[in-house]
């Protein structure tokens, strides 16, 4: 398996230490030449500085199923786009072993003029699939998408749940060594939220797989995972078994 | 599942080299289909382009001209003579334009996966190579319609093709990177494009440009787009190998381009997630 040289690397899929995110909120954007150089000239160039995340640090084994829980804004977004690489702490490190799959914003990134088989090579490309492996597996796509009779058709005909279908299909199709799950199992027909919650617990069982699962959905959280993570307006609140993480958020609003 | 039979085989790409070539080539390979869908003649146009220009510019330009020009370059050539010009100065505004807003309209990739940022202007300056390619089917027609026998001078093509490559990769990295910052620089660009074509001897010959201004003729042939458009004149329509010292400018504006491209690109990468 192509993964067994990467698990010598190191015992901890993830490692976030001491990550600090500041976002600049400029009071207004500056996006015009003009208004920049006047403001340099003024000394007037000030933003406001937003703390996103304070000086997070955890790390998740290999195989661990971790949720991430908080309140809305509370930076869980933004720590599972730091780990998925999109964004780059502005203090701290985060490292990750081995390959993600980002089940972040489902669909994003698809071109609406190509056709569905366009896009699945293509979105496949920016996951790091090889071509032969996607050639391999196309019918393994289509099939767990179930939409045979639309792979020619422009992805601006579908509707927003046949777009979500394929992009769980493609994002899913390679055994990941990482999985970051947000909130996207809420796309989709009852019946594409359990088949996509089944290929997930199959990830789980395999006990290669180390998941990152993000819902507001407490009761979903303490199904599917074993330790929990609690950020509350930029601090790590809590980390531990998730009984324990899920009972005090929940005791929170007592 | 079918994930356990496949996990024999390589799912992912062995290096970020391989994979980035992949995403190249599927990038291109959307652009051109982006660009020819549901057009009747498809890929014909990039061949129709160039020599409908071509013929405008001829008619134009041989009746401006008629009487000034004394034998630089003679009537039968004209016409080659601007087409390969025009190809060449396509090749740099066309990427460098295309370049500029390609980080800005992948926004919504670059927020959701993490992908090498210099793909996406880079990928630009490779579709317009492509397109080049195209185009010197119409450069063959002319030859051919003239009856001009290319000779062996073209194997100095690639040589020119990855200088202007690499010019026009440093110009779409600066570009592409500042414009996420300061969306003011599409509306210059389109200026500065326009400028540019009427300061390179695309259409103008020697004997005018020695009648110029010299602070004109100094732009004319200060400038770095004269020597790629000289070097592939050279070769195609004086057949002859491209003087060294045309070869050696090409090489530096193209290392120079690229150096401050990259530099400047590489700087401001980490910041484009907040602003685009």
């Amino acid at each position: 398996m192509a993964n067994i040289t990467k698990q010598d690397a190191s015992d901890y899929a993830i490692e976030v230490d001491d990550v600090t995110m500041i976002f600049n909120m400029a009071s207004e954007t500056l996006t015009n030449l003009k208004e920049y150089f006047i403001k340099i000239m003024r000394h007037e160039l000030f933003f406001k500085e937003f703390r996103a995340l304070k000086n997070i640090s955890f790390k998740v084994r290999r195989g661990e199923i971790v949720g991430l829980v908080g309140t809305n804004g509370s930076g869980k977004s933004t720590m599972l786009k730091i780990i998925a690489g999109v964004l780059e702490p502005s203090e701290g490190t985060c490292t990750v072993h081995g390959n993600i799959s980002p089940l972040i914003e489902l669909g994003a990134g698809f071109d609406m003029e190509l056709t569905a088989r366009e896009n699945i090579y293509l979105n496949g490309a920016l996951l790091g699939y090889t071509k032969e492996f996607i050639d391999d597996n196309l019918q393994g796509i289509i099939d767990f998408a179930e939409l045979h009779d639309f792979m020619d058709m422009p992805l601006k005909n579908f509707s927003s749940g046949m777009v979500a279908r394929i992009a769980f299909a493609i994002a899913t199709i390679a055994e990941p060594d990482i999985l970051i799950v947000d909130e996207t199992l809420s796309v989709g027909d009852v019946f594409f939220q359990e088949k996509c919650e089944r290929r997930i617990k199959h990830f789980i069982e395999s006990g290669n797989v180390t998941v990152l699962f993000v819902s507001h959905s407490i009761k979903q959280v303490e199904r599917i995972c074993q330790r929990a993570v609690w950020i509350e307006k930029g601090d790590l609140r809590m980390d531990g078994p998730v009984e324990e993480v899920c009972e005090a958020y929940r005791n929170q609003f007592n | 599942m079918a994930d356990t039979l496949t996990t024999l085989k390589a799912t992912h790409a062995k290096s970020d080299f391989q994979k980035d070539v992949f995403i190249l080539k599927q990038l291109v390979g959307r652009d051109f289909k982006r660009k020819y869908r549901r057009s009747v003649l498809g890929v014909v146009w990039s061949v129709l382009n160039p020599l409908l220009m071509m013929v405008v510019m001829a008619i134009v330009f041989s009746t401006i001209f008629a009487q000034g020009r004394n034998g630089s370059v003679s009537p039968e050539l004209y016409p080659l003579y601007l087409i390969v010009g025009n190809v060449t100065f396509s090749v740099m505004s066309d990427s460098t334009s295309q370049a500029l807003m390609s980080i800005i309209d992948n926004a919504s990739l670059l927020k959701k996966v993490k992908v090498h940022r210099f793909v996406f202007p880079v990928q630009k300056v490779l579709f317009s190579l492509v397109n080049f390619g195209f185009s010197l089917i119409a450069v063959a027609i002319v030859m051919l319609w003239f009856r001009i026998v290319p000779t062996w001078h073209l194997i100095w093509l690639p040589v020119g093709l990855l200088f202007l490559m690499l010019f026009c990769m440093g110009i779409g990295l600066l570009l592409s990177s500042l414009t996420v910052f300061f969306r003011d620089i599409m509306h210059l660009w389109s200026v500065v494009i326009t400028a540019w074509t009427y300061f390179t001897p695309i259409f103008w010959t020697d004997d005018f440009i020695k009648l110029m201004h010299p602070v004109l003729q100094f732009f004319m042939y200060g400038n770095p787009m004269y020597n790629y458009v000289n070097f592939m004149r050279q070769i195609f329509l004086w057949q002859t190998n491209p003087e060294p010292v045309t070869v050696i400018i090409c090489a530096g504006w193209a290392l120079v381009a690229f150096a401050a491209g990259y530099t400047v690109f590489h700087k401001l990468e980490h910041k484009f997630i907040l602003y685009i």
